[in-house]
């Protein structure tokens, strides 16, 4: 069964055409990676997709939810509120940079949407929040400051403020980007532990092994459209494009 | 040294009705600009350019003008707007003329404070679902407010001296009292009282807001 499904989707900012024909879908429990070069559209992809923008034209589908509603001009807008409240507990998201809140301690990070957005009890929100910690091994920071955490604790409380959303699909940008080399390990950890528990991601990523490894399916994004897609083993090991070729030799070179 | 406070008392005691009036027009200048300054710098910020536009202008004039020309002004208006008698009381216009420039300065203030707010904070609560006004007060506001402190601090240690600018409409004002004793003594003392008065007021202040400061201080 397929969680979300993106069809002809066309961006641009001013003259910039930033995504163009944007199409491929997302089954229940895989993990897909979006990876490419700066500038080649992953970001605003993402973007639209968790609805920090709005795309030109195309669709957008969570479940039988459709995020967009056609225009006759061939454009799209904003389905109605309803939908798109449905459509936002679809997702949760992980930032490059956390943004966590940094007033609030972690367990109040945790609980402020479950309880205000939900309308989740507060007990029960706090004793899922718990669970959540231990998963992502900070049940001693519960009362703690985003301050006093460390860039990959940060990001820990991060990935598990998304997860008391109950998400069924987990998008992260750039999660390690923000993250001194010797952390990324940590949340790298964290996503992988979540793949084998079948939790549905999309993660834009550098971490060209890491994608390799964790992925049901790679896309590699060039200059606004999808150049390859599929199996990491051949996406990543046998590119049939010259454009991902040298996109994954320069990578590796590196 | 007995005789010291023995006159530090005398004035004091003189100047009594003056220093409550002081004190009500610094009180009531608070409580209503602090509020009013936070809607004038959301009509500052709006995205329609006719309202950001009049706010802009009404900020211009209140910052670019004297305080002391406001009050006249907003006491004659009445009068010569209406033809109606000015107000009998005067703490009333000398009140909102207080409030009308402070909210202006509050609202700039304000501003810089909503504007330093990251992107990334509305970002992670809209995603997470929460509306626009949960967002505002539960996420921005308690950070703009520890940005912004010391700013204030200084607007209302600003406003404590400016209280003394009513005397231009009012006798029963702290200072102006100063200045009929010390008229009347041929002595410079009972400005000295007054002076000093400020100066304990504001420390008061500073102390009271340092304190405000520190318990913010829990997160960077």
């Amino acid at each position: 069964m397929n969680l979300l499904e993106v069809a002809h989707l066309q961006k641009s900012f001013d003259d910039t055409v930033v995504l163009r024909d944007i199409s491929f879908h997302v089954e229940q429990g895989s993990v897909v990676s979006i990876i490419g070069p700066s500038g080649s559209g992953k970001s605003t992809l993402l973007r639209c997709m968790t609805m920090l923008e709005a795309a030109d034209s195309g669709s957008i589908q969570y479940g039988d939810m459709q995020m967009y509603v056609p225009l006759a001009n061939g454009g799209c807008t904003y389905a109605d509120r309803q939908t798109l409240k449905a459509i936002k507990q679809q997702f949760g998201l992980v930032f490059q940079n956390f943004n966590l809140f940094p007033h609030m301690n972690v367990m109040s990070n945790l609980i402020e949407a479950p309880v205000h957005v939900l309308g989740i009890k507060k007990a029960e929100a706090i004793e899922y929040a718990r669970t959540l910690l231990a998963k992502v091994g900070l049940s001693d920071k519960e009362t703690a400051y985003p301050c006093e955490l460390s860039g990959g604790q940060q990001q820990r409380v991060a990935i598990a403020r998304a997860l008391a959303m109950k998400p069924n699909i987990l998008f992260f940008y750039e999660p390690t980007s923000a993250l001194d080399p010797e952390l990324t390990g940590e949340i790298l950890k964290v996503i992988r532990s979540l793949a084998e528990e079948d939790m549905t991601m999309v993660i834009v990523t550098h971490e060209m092994a890491f994608a390799h490894d964790v992925s049901d399916k790679v896309i590699f994004m060039d200059g606004g459209v999808i150049v390859e897609q599929g199996d990491p083993r051949d996406v990543m090991d046998h590119p049939k494009n010259e454009r991902t070729k040298a996109f994954l030799s320069r990578i590796t070179e590196n | 040294m007995e005789q010291f406070f023995e006159y530090i008392g005398k004035m004091l005691s003189l100047m009594g009705e003056g220093i409550g009036n002081s004190l009500l027009i610094f009180a009531m200048t608070l409580l209503f600009s602090l509020p009013l300054g936070l809607f004038v710098s959301f009509g500052r910020m709006s995205k329609y350019k006719i309202v950001s536009m009049l706010v802009k202008f009404y900020i211009s004039v209140m910052r670019g003008t004297p305080l002391m020309l406001q009050i006249i002004v907003i006491y004659f208006c009445p009068y010569y707007l209406f033809g109606v008698s000015v107000a009998e009381d005067a703490r009333f216009p000398i009140i909102l003329a207080f409030v009308l420039n402070y909210a202006a300065y509050f609202a700039e203030i304000y501003r810089g404070g909503i504007e330093s707010i990251s992107k990334g904070q509305y970002e992670a609560a809209g995603v997470l679902g929460l509306s626009k006004p949960r967002t505002f007060m539960r996420i921005v506001l308690p950070q703009v407010i520890k940005r912004i402190l010391p700013s204030v601090t200084n607007e209302i240690i600003t406003l404590v001296k400016d209280t003394s600018l009513a005397q231009i409409l009012l006798t029963e004002e702290m200072f102006s009292l100063a200045k009929i004793i010390a008229a009347k003594e041929t002595s410079i003392a009972p400005l000295l009282v007054a002076g000093l008065f400020y100066y304990i007021f504001n420390l008061l202040i500073a102390f009271v807001m340092g304190r405000v400061e520190k318990k913010l201080n829990y997160y960077q």
